[in-house]
């Protein structure tokens, strides 16, 4: 009996769910005084760090600089792709054909932006990449804008630091795809036109890596410093094996992108890390009245999460579709958004920054941190600027 | 051999196996009602058609499955790897052919998926033949992981962890694109489908089918009363990685890319939890698994992006406790129910 009621309650269940999910096949009536902003980023899976971090500086772009723009509303839609392609491609189609959002914007990985391109080619609706780094992306899509960095960006200034404090030999360490190829590509350019040698570039795959044997390979090498690059949320598990290996103790120094020492997992990476040198455009410490407030505002509507580099992708896209409303006096249409974010500037958490009106990238500051303890803390403290540096030619 | 014995004159028993057999394959009323409602699906719900287009090829990978553990009892964790054996074959097809014109066509690219998918399922049979279910298992996820291995190491040819970028199929019968809408992709798709699946059916409901439930059932007592055990799982497996190797072709084109994810081990795994889902041996199991699966992640993704796996976790484990057999279990049930009560007692 008992039973059997619990099987006519199941079909019930599955009955009224099937009912609820009419609503959601149905698009829902679009109201002219909205403008609706649609995100598709991994908040699950292994990039969901990524995506709650974008989606978080979005949020808190939006509680600091109200909800309405230029008379019209806005509405944050986000989706999650679960760090599949497909899933990114069709959430694209849907946000534009179902939702006609007038701007898409977030992409935590480079195959996931590069699946949306033609999407956002044939829609005519900017798509701002918020996450993604290799260079190449944004020349794929006449409608792509930046608002995240690009790996030789960040790379670049690591190599000329390197050169400039007596780093002779290096050995490169990257993941093998897109931005790590770029990043090894972007040092190891740079590092030898400055006089250094690159002994040799180890790549380990981007899927379940195992470093031990890429790490022994690079201390056998004894080159003086090893340049590591892994994507966030990957930097945990290499830093401890690095830790284990005892370079430090060789005599070789570690450096990096800011990738490695993200702030999301910094504090958990223990003291092995104080000393690293990396260059990156984003420090939760960077020095700026800006980012005080940023950091304070965003720990504490985040349950004391710290915001990373992702999260300011997050807020400076959203402050990009802002300011593009604005200079449109709420126009929509894409081509004239796509335009009002060409050379767009204005000072954000990270320092000065500003979208290339030829490339669509972002111009920006990269800063020299090191890994330092400050209040019981670890943070990347900033030492050096390279003002200005442009994201893809 | 079957011929012999009618072409002469056909026993009683013959005849009497015949009407089982014919009664078996004709086609009743929620069937045509099911396929009736998917075409149709393209004119009430023209806002989902990408979604849907999906759901059809989900569909066609379960469907490919369920030949396999549904009618022949094998337990595979690998039908990914066939998928993404066909998704990069036609997408290769698509890319390197655009512009010379018989290659990026997008039915050629489904045979080149279908047989390239085939000819490693061949291969990989006689493995799977070894061994009982666990090791079957092993087997067949040991294939799917050293294909993922090479898609992501052979970067010259599969573009590697950045996948497989400007794969611009030909149009449809050279008439039909692909467009934004999704309008050729979902007709496309849910027609590839449909052949497949009739195919699938005729082929279940022949003799041949029936030997493979025999076989399902009993491999020793299959094999004694003269069935070529070995012969007819090599022959099932094969085709259901025909099937799988298509519907990953289909993926490639109506996305236009392929990446490591079309081979990722969660691929294999959510396919048959589709199959589990909306329950093995039907044909339909898989079919309906998909839609319902699909669509609970559409809609509970957009209420909650960040947890809607847990409640789709949630009903799943759910469906298995108190519904065994899937949902077409739970359907044949109430259906026997209400025929044993029409029955005087």
């Amino acid at each position: 009996m008992f039973r059997r009621q619990i099987l006519k309650g199941m079909a019930g269940a599955t009955a009224s769910l099937a009912l609820a999910s009419i609503p959601a096949f149905v698009a829902p009536a679009f109201a002219q005084e909205t403008v609706k902003v649609g995100l598709i980023l991994p908040m699950t899976g292994p990039s969901a760090s990524t995506g709650r971090q974008i989606e978080a500086g979005a949020r808190l772009w939006m509680a600091q600089n109200g909800d309405t723009v230029a008379g019209k509303k806005i509405q944050l839609i986000i989706k999650d792709d679960t760090g599949a392609a497909d899933q990114s491609k069709r959430l694209a189609t849907e946000l534009v054909i179902n939702d006609k959002v007038a701007v898409i914007g977030g992409f935590g990985l480079t195959p996931l932006a590069l699946s949306v391109g033609p999407v956002a080619t044939q829609a005519k609706v900017p798509a701002v990449i918020m996450a993604a780094g290799t260079s190449t992306i944004v020349a794929t899509s006449p409608y792509f804008v930046r608002t995240s960095f690009t790996l030789p960006q960040n790379t670049a200034p690591m190599a000329q630091w390197s050169a400039a404090n007596n780093i002779k030999t290096v050995v490169t360490l990257v993941s093998d795809y897109g931005p790590g190829l770029d990043s090894e590509k972007a040092f190891k350019a740079e590092f030898e036109a400055k006089g250094g040698k690159v002994l040799e570039t180890l790549r380990a795959p981007l899927m379940n890596p195992e470093f031990a044997a890429f790490l022994q390979k690079a201390k056998d090498l004894k080159p003086d410093a090893l340049f590591l690059f892994v994507p966030s949320g990957q930097g945990a598990s290499l830093m401890k094996q690095v830790g284990e290996r005892e370079l430090a103790k060789a005599g070789i120094k570690i450096i990096g992108t800011g990738d490695v020492t993200d702030d999301d997992q910094l504090n958990g990476m223990g003291d092995a890390l104080i000393g690293m040198i990396t260059s990156h455009n984003y420090s939760a410490a960077h020095e700026s009245p800006e980012n005080k407030s940023y950091v304070s505002a965003f720990l504490k509507a985040n349950n004391n999460m710290r915001p990373n580099f992702m999260s300011v992708g997050g807020y400076d896209g959203m402050a990009l579709i802002y300011k593009a409303l604005e200079k449109t006096k709420g126009d929509t249409d894409g081509a004239k958004l796509l335009d009002a974010m060409k050379g767009a500037s204005w000072t954000s958490p990270r320092g000065p920054m500003s979208i290339d009106a030829t490339t669509r990238d972002i111009t920006q500051n990269v800063y020299i941190r090191e890994v330092k303890k400050v209040d019981g803390q670890l943070y990347n403290v900033e030492f050096a600027t390279i003002p200005n540096v442009k994201g893809s030619n | 051999m079957t011929d012999q014995t009618h072409s002469t004159k056909p026993s009683p028993e013959a005849v009497a196996a015949r009407a089982v057999l014919l009664g078996r394959a004709r086609w009743g009323l929620p069937e045509i009602a099911f396929w009736a409602i998917a075409f149709g699906a393209f004119f009430f719900m023209p806002t989902k058609l990408s979604l849907l287009s999906e759901i059809a090829i989900l569909g066609l990978l379960a469907l490919s499955i369920d030949l396999v553990l549904g009618y022949a009892g094998i337990v595979t964790l690998g039908q990914g790897a066939f998928f993404g054996i066909g998704a990069y074959a036609a997408g290769l097809a698509a890319k390197y052919g655009a512009g010379a014109a018989p290659w990026s066509d997008p039915l050629l690219g489904l045979l080149i998926a279908g047989a390239a998918a085939g000819l490693i399922g061949l291969l990989t049979s006689f493995l799977v033949l070894r061994g009982s279910d666990l090791t079957r298992l092993m087997v067949t996820l040991g294939v799917a992981l050293i294909v993922d291995e090479l898609v992501n190491q052979m970067k010259w040819l599969t573009g590697g962890s950045d996948g497989l970028q400007g794969v611009l199929p030909a149009p449809v019968l050279g008439v039909w694109d692909f467009d934004l809408y999704g309008k050729t992709a979902y007709l496309y798709a849910l027609g590839v489908l449909f052949v497949l699946f009739v195919i699938a059916r005729a082929i279940v409901k022949s003799p041949f089918g029936l030997s493979l439930q025999a076989i399902k059932g009993n491999p020793l007592r299959a094999r004694a009363i003269g069935m070529p055990v070995n012969g007819r799982l090599v022959a099932i497996y094969t085709l259901a990685s025909v099937y799988a190797g298509i519907a990953g072709g289909l993926a490639a084109q109506t996305t236009q890319f392929a990446s490591p994810d079309y081979v990722a081990f969660h691929r294999s795994a959510d396919a048959l939890l589709m199959l589990v889902f909306g329950g093995a041996g039907h044909l339909y199991g898989g079919l309906i698994g998909s839609i319902i699966f699909r669509a609970m992640q559409d809609y509970l993704g957009n209420i909650t992006p960040q947890y809607w796996q847990f409640w789709l976790g949630l009903t799943l484990v759910a469906l298995v406790l108190f519904v065994r057999g899937g949902i077409l279990g739970l359907f044949a049930k109430m259906r026997d129910r209400v025929l044993r009560k029409g029955e005087p007692a």
